[in-house]
């Protein structure tokens, strides 16, 4: 079966550059604002916003940091082995500040939920948004919805979306994979 | 998907090396997660422990204890000296009591040796043992080594020596299944009659002066004279212990190299090391009570996370 290209090269990037410049919008030049990609797959796509940003506006201060929620998620003892974890790196202080969440794909919502709750560990922030490149609609457990989109994507259960990045798979793509098991 | 190989963690010897990177690589997480504003994770919500402590202890019920609560998991704690235990209840009988009201795991720590192994045959729950008599106590190993890879990079290739009471010592087995494990050299250094004879079988050197085994080693973990388990005198004296076998100031400042130096507490100051030395920068005593929480974290989690 034929796993459908969702977003690549220059549509990728056109995408990519469209939600700098909303976050740009909300957010002015980021002194009171802050990105954070959830581990693990979000972390590339925070880092590329980051970057992105960094380029448009030139002498601001980007502040990116990786949380890892793996402590928070509700299906610990539900899976068959713990995950294992990955690094969380915080380095700034959240308190007061307006955090941008960022993930490549939204689905169930749950990850948000526990990133919610991660996040409150290093304090009250003044608002939390979140930034998503792939949005699985009509899929959600729980009510969560992204404050950003890349692209919004009609997809069943037994589907998957995969992102690929430049920095470590060798090229920017948004595949749709059926029948994945 | 990651997992530890056994179900229980009654010792090192049921251990092995990946078992024991995996524990180090989510006690690293963990201690993370210690230097937040919240120290606190959801993980262990639905998980209740019962700490079971047939032998007295400070650091170690202190320390599963604040680990336990920092993953949100609710504790029951139990001290033989206070309960039905003085009144003939059976060890099977008094877990099964504690069990019956809804308990997932087990923390124990008994004055004979195997209780733990004993135990986790008869009953359905999770065991860490937390000392068993003169035989393991596991948790203890797992954050010395992890104190050691924290300070150096890696455990392996280092050279520890284990000074004192190896024969009545659980912390020494444990730590020699687990230094060997991960790649170090290790060698035991105290009076003959507190070097138990074949513990070369174990693959560590023996030495029996002091000052050799510290001028050979990069760490040196010092023991605690176990007065209470030796049933026979020894060694004449405490006196002359120290004398041979005490670290003091003069003999570390007079070594070629700075070593590290370690104790699993509770120090008998004077007697084993002394206080300038305890209280030196050389010293990460306390480095190891902090990293104890983090290491305990990390065994709590990757035991609850098994599905049965």
């Amino acid at each position: 079966m034929l796993n459908p290209t969702l977003l690549d090269g220059q549509k990728f990037q056109i995408t990519i550059q469209r939600l700098c410049r909303q976050l740009i919008e909300n957010h002015n030049d980021f002194s009171n604002s802050v990105i954070i990609g959830i581990q693990p797959r979000g972390i590339y796509l925070a880092k590329r916003i980051a970057e992105e940003l960094r380029k448009i506006l030139p002498g601001k201060t980007i502040l990116q940091g990786d949380l890892d929620i793996t402590f928070y998620r509700d299906d610990f003892r539900r899976r068959e082995t713990p995950l294992v974890p990955n690094q969380t790196r915080i380095d700034f202080i959240v308190e007061g500040k307006k955090v941008i969440l960022m993930d490549d794909v939204l689905w169930t919502g749950r990850t948000i939920r526990a990133t919610m709750d991660a996040m409150m560990a290093f304090g009250r922030p003044e608002k939390m948004e979140l930034l998503v490149l792939v949005d699985r609609r009509y899929s959600r457990h729980i009510p969560v919805t992204a404050d950003y989109v890349g692209i919004p994507v009609d997809s069943i259960a037994s589907q998957k979306v995969v992102v690929s990045w430049k920095e470590t798979d060798g090229e920017d793509k948004v595949v749709l994979l059926s029948d994945v098991k | 998907m990651d997992t530890l190989s056994t179900k229980h963690l009654l010792g090192i010897k049921d251990l092995n090396k990946r078992d024991i990177e995996l524990i180090f690589e989510t006690a690293d997480t963990f201690k993370d997660v210690l230097n937040r504003p919240i120290k606190k994770v959801p993980s262990l919500r639905d998980v209740t422990i019962a700490n079971i402590f047939f032998e007295n202890s400070t650091r170690t019920r202190l320390s599963f204890e604040l680990a336990q609560k920092r993953l949100s998991a609710d504790t029951i704690n139990f001290a033989a000296s206070s309960s039905s235990v003085s009144k003939g209840e059976t060890l099977i009988d008094t877990v099964n009591n504690i069990l019956a009201m809804k308990v997932d795991m087990v923390v124990m720590r008994h004055p004979y040796a195997g209780a733990g192994i004993f135990l986790s045959k008869h009953i359905k729950a999770q065991i860490v043992n937390a000392g068993d008599g003169a035989h393991e106590h596991p948790t203890q190993a797992l954050l010395d080594s992890f104190s050691i890879r924290e300070k150096y990079g890696e455990v392996a290739g280092k050279k520890i020596v284990i000074v004192g009471d190896i024969l009545h010592s659980r912390v020494a087995l444990s730590n020699i299944l687990c230094l060997k494990q991960l790649g170090a050299e290790v060698m035991v250094c105290g009076p003959t009659t507190l070097i138990p004879k074949y513990i070369g079988s174990l693959g560590v050197k023996v030495e029996h002066d002091l000052r050799k085994a510290l001028n050979w080693c990069d760490v040196a973990n010092m023991l605690r004279i176990q007065l209470e388990r030796q049933d026979i005198k020894y060694f004449p004296s405490l006196r002359e212990y120290t004398m041979l076998y005490g670290l003091n100031k003069q003999i570390l400042d007079s070594l070629d190299k700075e070593i590290t130096v370690m104790h699993p507490g509770p120090i008998n100051r004077g007697v084993e090391i002394t206080s300038d030395v305890a209280d030196s920068k050389q010293s990460i005593i306390l480095d190891q009570v902090e990293n104890g929480v983090a290491i305990r974290m990390a065994v709590l989690y990757l035991l609850a996370g098994q599905t049965q």
